[in-house]
């Protein structure tokens, strides 16, 4: 067990499976010469070569439909796309022929090929570069999405993509590259369609993924220790398959629950947990689900404007607290 | 099927048993495609469906100049490469019939023939869709040190799309084994080359790329074989990419529902006047290569062929519903969903 930035453990586990299976390469924009622009992969060039390690022209769509060729024909490409932002200019190759080849074909030929790319806002990055926009991914079968929001899973999860069989939308964050844990030593692959419980509790449950996640276990903590609220949290790790049993069985505990995301709420991944919620434990709920996302507006450039818009920790706080008061359940807490 | 290689095209191109070949799968193709038309009105076959009716020179042209070992990306006017590669008619008819035994075993239908054993990998209903993967293949064999080439077939509209630009700039950078080839039947849909493209001669795009191309009358069989072994040749040997345009015209409309409505009397009579088929048919009489009547029978086994095809196709059972979800991953996942319209996502009252 090694503490560990997400950066670095993502670096190490490429860097491993570079060197455990010849057939996994590297292919993207400023990836090698560059060091990649968040440096996930530096140092990776002068180690394996510009055949394993791809400088690509600035073309998405070319790209990344041809690691899904590569695919096709056996190799294991790992695809970054700088943020996700620009797969939208990949929209076609992933959705249309990643998503589809293995079916469309009646399972001839499988695509087995991981794109990584963060998304995140806050970083006065302006509209087109502040979106998170991994619902349209989640949204499709034929893919798989992850996203980790601790090194470990980090590790883990990339470790699962590269092997598996389907195409992976693997889900970095900008916020998250520094953030620091333990990672586990060995070669110990995680499991792509499931959530983690990553905070046991009892009062409310708060279910998120990536960034959120991690703000979630940041809210669970500061709750429970100022107001002896006890705060379950559901890391859902893998978006596509949604481990819908262990979000159900969190909420049959505590009968209430928040949900966090980074993107917009109408027709986001919230909605989709809230609707599970509200399919799978009717019956044990005592409030209403909420839902904590992002304000519907094209994300600004101003630091005002943009934290006003970005869901905050205060944010999850209010409406965990409407939350326990509506089912008169605060006065359970410390004070 | 896919041709074996001859070391001298130039000369085994006036063997008459070559020719006869060529009337043979070129007849093959013409007349699946009428037969195909016909099972589509009668509503055996379903969704889009386009024909390679104008195009059957063209197709039995460049299969001839690739090898088994080569792979085969398309779009989705297909039928007929997918026949003249080697996939099996009554499985290919099977397909467009969306039944159990068809090459793609039902889910891909007309657009998306695929058969791995042939080394033909779609069959790509999206314009410019094949373009990347065909470049990531062949990036696939650079990467193996393999001797195989690629050949990525698409139309004359496919020319305006980004994709198109971006991967022949891949595959001159990356110096890929890959010989794309523009089948410009002078129309996309309705539209013609001179209306959607800047440059209407088209293989001179390639020159933007640095990437040598040349341009074929594309009703002539051995003009279509020997340009396009040119260009497999380099692409094997040199590992650089090459564009092929081959030039000819589209019988009937863009797909079998389309009655063409756009086109004037005279155009339509000047694409029957270059018929490759029939074309074909004269030059073999004329040349003494073969009478009538021994190319009547060569119509007549295709017509067989053809024939047992449908049969097997109306005899081949729909895909069972139990293997709905059979096919959405290649590596298992837990909670993977596998609901049919109507069913809840947790049993009722639970």
């Amino acid at each position: 067990m090694a503490v560990m930035s997400y950066r670095q453990a993502l670096h190490d586990t490429l860097r491993a499976e570079m060197l455990r299976d010849p057939d996994v390469f590297l292919m993207g924009e400023e990836i090698g010469r560059f060091e990649g622009s968040y440096k996930i992969t530096a140092g990776l060039l002068d180690e394996f070569g510009p055949k394993r390690v791809r400088d690509t022209p600035i073309a998405e769509e070319g790209f990344t439909g041809a690691a899904v060729g590569a695919a096709m024909l056996g190799l294991r490409p790992v695809v970054e796309i700088m943020t996700i932002n620009f797969s939208l200019l990949a929209l076609d190759q992933i959705v249309n022929h990643a998503a589809k080849i293995y079916g469309m074909f009646g399972g001839q030929r499988s695509v087995p090929m991981v794109i990584r790319t963060p998304g995140g806002g806050g970083q006065q990055l302006a509209a087109t570069h502040s979106q998170n926009v991994e619902l349209f991914y989640a949204f499709t079968p034929g893919l798989k999405v992850v996203a980790p929001s601790s090194p470990a899973d980090a590790k883990a999860l990339l470790l699962a993509s590269i092997r598996d069989n389907d195409p992976v939308l693997f889900l970095e964050n900008l916020a998250l590259y520094n953030t620091k844990g333990e990672v586990p030593d060995g070669d110990v692959a995680g499991e792509i369609g499931r959530a983690a419980v990553t905070r046991e509790g009892t009062d409310i449950t708060l279910v998120a993924y990536s960034r959120m996640a991690h703000v979630a276990l940041q809210v669970a903590e500061k709750l429970a220790a100022e107001e002896g609220i006890s705060a379950e949290v559901v890391d859902l790790r893998s978006l596509r398959p949604l481990d819908r049993p262990t979000i159900i069985e969190s909420v049959k505990k505590t009968s209430c629950a928040v949900v966090l995301e980074d993107d917009w709420l109408t027709y986001g991944i919230g909605a989709e947990v809230a609707a599970s919620i509200s399919d799978g434990a009717f019956d044990y709920l005592d409030a209403p689900v909420r839902r904590v996302a992002m304000a519907e507006v094209p994300l600004p450039y101003a630091k005002s404007l943009e934290l006003a818009a970005l869901p905050s920790a205060n944010d999850v706080v209010t409406a965990v607290h409407q939350t326990l008061d509506a089912v008169g359940r605060r006065s359970v807490g410390a004070h | 099927m896919a041709t074996t290689s001859r070391k001298r095209p130039a000369r085994s191109a006036r063997n008459h048993e070559e020719l006869l070949g060529f009337y043979r799968q070129m007849l093959l193709v013409r007349r699946f495609e009428e037969r195909t038309a016909q099972a589509y009105t009668e509503a055996k076959i379903g969704g889009y469906c386009h024909l390679n009716l104008g195009e059957e020179a063209t197709v039995v042209g460049l299969m001839a100049a690739i090898e088994e070992r080569d792979y085969l990306f398309t779009n989705y006017r297909d039928h007929g490469y997918a026949l003249i590669r080697g996939m099996d008619p009554g499985r290919v008819m099977a397909e467009l019939y969306g039944r159990q035994d068809g090459v793609s075993k039902g889910w891909g239908g007309s657009m998306h023939l695929f058969d791995t054993d042939v080394r033909q990998l779609g069959g790509y209903g999206i314009v410019g869709g094949q373009l990347p993967l065909a470049a990531g293949a062949a990036l696939a064999v650079s990467y193996r040190d393999g001797d195989e080439v690629v050949m990525c077939q698409m139309g004359d509209g496919t020319t305006n799309i980004g994709a198109f630009h971006e991967t022949l700039n891949m595959a001159t950078l990356w110096n890929l084994p890959i010989v794309f080839v523009v089948v410009n039947n002078q129309l996309g849909m309705g539209t013609t080359v001179e209306m959607s493209s800047a440059e209407p001669e088209l293989y001179k795009r390639a020159s933007a790329y640095r990437m040598e191309s040349a341009r074929v009358d594309g009703n002539d069989v051995i003009a279509v074989r020997d340009a396009a072994k040119v260009a497999v040749e380099r692409a094997r040997k040199e590992q650089k990419p090459y564009l092929l345009e081959t030039v000819s015209g589209r019988l009937k409309g863009h797909s079998v529902v389309d009655p063409a409505a756009y086109r004037s009397k005279d155009e339509v009579e000047a694409v029957r006047a270059q018929d490759p088929v029939a074309g074909l048919h004269d030059k073999l009489i004329a040349d003494k290569v073969a009478d009538a009547d021994q190319l009547a029978e060569i119509d007549a086994d295709v017509h067989r062929i053809v024939k047992a095809a449908v049969e097997f196709a109306e005899k081949s059972p729909a895909p069972e519903v139990s293997s709905l979800f059979d096919y959405t991953y290649a590596s298992p996942v837990p909670n993977d969903s596998r609901r049919l319209p109507a069913d809840p996502l947790f049993p009722v009252g639970a």
